[in-house]
């Protein structure tokens, strides 16, 4: 077994609102190890882009740790994050948000590289910037093109080369194919593989589309409101889903087949609760089918009810 | 394209290559090219294609709100109920739209207005279209909130205070407040969680046939269209490569090159796959479009007869595909 890149330990983040802590996270743990993916999917508001932050120590964690090799995360100063920030990078969601609408594409890669010092002189800079733009598919006649000029694909695409600029071994990837059509996603998801086949990337991949993340994922991690509901491989994930939300999620993805006849009724009903104070017990609980007092009187533990197969779940 | 008087009157909307450009500065962008379809009355149709494919051009042509100084009707005709919309005039489409055709946008956060309340937003359009007292009108927004299931209580609300599924509710509440003939759905659910979604489409689902509304539903998500649509057009660089039943495209073994690609970009669930084959490249620029068939740089059966010559629709039954293959 190869030892973990990523290690997070109760990690743990509030928010402080005016109406009470908003329980954004709260007592998540998981490794991740070299050169695999971790896929995290559940719907907004579940706190699964806070927790990607979290890891990135881009806001400060309420409570519990981060481990990158042997290296704590959590609680570096900045200079000391500085010089880890080039081995941990993210790739954003929106492509359309995520760049600046000054830059050109060439300046918008070479920045990380002159802010991290990494390449020095313009004619190297130029070098990698070509280089890496060869990388993630861009046509070098784009160097010059600003965001709006580009559709979101190659606009996803500069974010990729932005975050491989500072040669990364740990990615954290936030929804990066959401915004975009499907067969570009696609080519998106194959770049993506592809350089982690070449380059021995390991991906934490945030998205709520269970499609994606049952294709690039190893390990699937579902979240509600801040906490982990089950965790287990991509395959047994699909194949044996055992809390009732992963349940309602897979029933709720839109499927490319014709089923003759009605639509068969299968909405869960229900929004996210407030994640400000939840109550204690499991937070699904309101919108679940299947759900008894037993559910509301204390919190669950996240069991392992099969070899790595982790529900938190009254039933089991 | 002659059809027998009967049909015709079945027919909701008829629109005949239709081409809509957008005029710029320096250069002229072939949006929609020579479109051609009809929509029975009460059926829905699924607009499938990926972004700058012209799916959303199309239904803005249908609402005659292309922006003004760049976009332009350039040919063709669009019958609402026998009426050619493209020669309406403005003062009469504001009266059609909002009451006949309405349209339910893509991001629902961005479609309501911050600072009304969103019982405010729905009569806007009631007292616009129906002749009803201030009672009436006030009636008319309480039904609509239930119909759409948000409570009535809850129209002295402003958007903010409501999700995001909630706030697509309202939208909809509103494109549905006039009891439309047509309505023009984009991507009415893409900016939705799952579950959400899910609860969306099983409510629209439920006002279509209670309403019995004719709907064009404009989406990129296949899974979506096999769920909700009586019919299916693939759209692509501004045409309708391929338009048939629900069953046609999705079960029938003719399929046009560009349709097989869509649903080869989709991660199966079922099925264990390494690598998704996506259709390569990009949209061709709708700036300069390929000579021929405008999908042949991208397809993996292109022939030398694809790069010259425009392909015609080739014909089977309810099913066209525009391709040079034979099936």
């Amino acid at each position: 077994m190869e030892e973990p890149l990523i290690q997070v330990k109760n990690l743990k983040k509030y928010f402080d609102t005016p109406s009470g802590y908003l329980h954004a996270v709260d007592g998540v743990s998981f490794q991740i190890e070299k050169g695999k993916t971790l896929g995290v999917v559940g719907e907004s508001g579940c706190g699964k882009s806070t927790l990607g932050r979290l890891i990135l120590n881009l806001i400060p964690a309420t409570e519990g740790e981060v481990l990158y090799k042997d290296t704590q995360v959590t609680g570096c100063s900045p200079k000391q994050m500085k010089a880890l920030r080039h081995e941990m990078q993210l790739i954003f969601q929106d492509p359309y948000a995520s760049l600046n609408p000054r830059m050109t594409v060439s300046q918008a890669i070479a920045h990380p590289m002159k802010v991290n010092g990494l390449v020095k002189g313009k004619a190297a800079i130029d070098e990698a910037v070509a280089q890496l733009m060869d990388t993630v598919g861009l046509a070098p006649r784009y160097a010059y093109s600003y965001p709006h000029e580009l559709d979101g694909g190659r606009r996803q695409r500069i974010g990729i080369a932005r975050a491989l600029a500072l040669n990364p071994s740990f990615i954290v990837c936030d929804e990066p194919v959401s915004a975009l059509d499907v067969s570009i996603q696609a080519q998106i998801l194959n770049l993506l593989m592809d350089l982690q086949d070449e380059r021995g990337l390991t991906y934490m991949f945030i998205t709520h589309n269970l499609s994606v993340v049952k294709h690039i994922s190893d390990d699937i991690a579902v979240m509600y409101l801040g906490q982990c509901v089950e965790k287990t491989s991509s395959r047994e994930l699909f194949k044996n889903p055992l809390h009732p939300y992963t349940k309602a999620l897979l029933d709720s993805i839109p499927v490319p087949v014709l089923r003759k006849g009605a639509r068969k009724k299968r909405a869960i009903a229900g929004e996210l609760v407030s994640p400000i104070n939840p109550p204690a017990g499991c937070r699904f609980a309101p919108r679940c089918p299947f759900a008894s007092e037993k559910c509301t009187c204390q919190d669950v533990p996240l069991k392992e009810v099969e070899p790595n197969h982790f529900v938190k779940c009254v039933l089991f | 394209m002659d059809k027998p008087m009967v049909e015709e009157n079945k027919n909701i909307l008829e629109v005949q290559d239709l081409v809509v450009e957008y005029h710029t500065d320096n250069e002229v962008v072939h949006a929609v090219n020579g479109i051609s379809f009809s929509l029975e009355k009460g059926k829905t149709l699924g607009l499938v294609g990926e972004t700058g494919a012209g799916k959303t051009t199309l239904a803005l042509s249908i609402m005659k709100l292309l922006p003004k100084v760049t976009g332009k009707i350039a040919g063709g005709s669009i019958l609402f109920n026998g009426k050619d919309l493209t020669n309406t005039p403005e003062n009469e489409m504001r009266m059609i739209r909002g009451s006949l055709i309405t349209m339910i946008f893509q991001d629902p956060m961005t479609s309501l207005n911050p600072v009304l309340t969103v019982g405010d937003q729905i009569a806007e359009v009631v007292e616009q279209h129906m002749k009803l007292d201030k009672k009436g009108v006030e009636d008319r927004v309480d039904e609509i909130l239930k119909l759409v299931g948000i409570p009535a209580e809850r129209k002295h609300e402003y958007p903010h205070q409501f999700s995001g599924g909630m706030k697509q509710r309202i939208v909809i509440a509103i494109a549905l407040a006039c009891d439309p003939q047509l309505l023009l759905a984009d991507e009415p659910t893409t900016a939705l969680d799952v579950t959400i979604q899910s609860q969306i489409l099983d409510m629209m689902e439920e006002l279509k046939e209670k309403l019995n509304t004719t709907i064009i539903f404009i989406t990129h998500d296949l899974g979506v269209v096999a769920e909700f649509c009586d019919y299916v057009a693939v759209m692509y660089a501004g045409e309708i490569v391929e338009m048939g039943t629900a069953e046609d495209i999705y079960e029938s073994d003719k399929r046009h090159p560009y349709t097989v690609g869509l649903f080869q970009s989709v991660p199966n669930l079922e099925e264990e796959s390494d690598r998704l084959k996506p259709v390569d490249g990009l949209m061709p620029d709708p700036v300069q479009l390929p000579a021929g068939c405008k999908f042949h740089p991208r397809c993996p059966h292109c022939m030398d007869i694809c790069r010259t010559q425009v392909p015609e629709d080739k014909v089977f039954g309810t099913h066209r595909i525009k391709c040079h293959l034979d099936f």
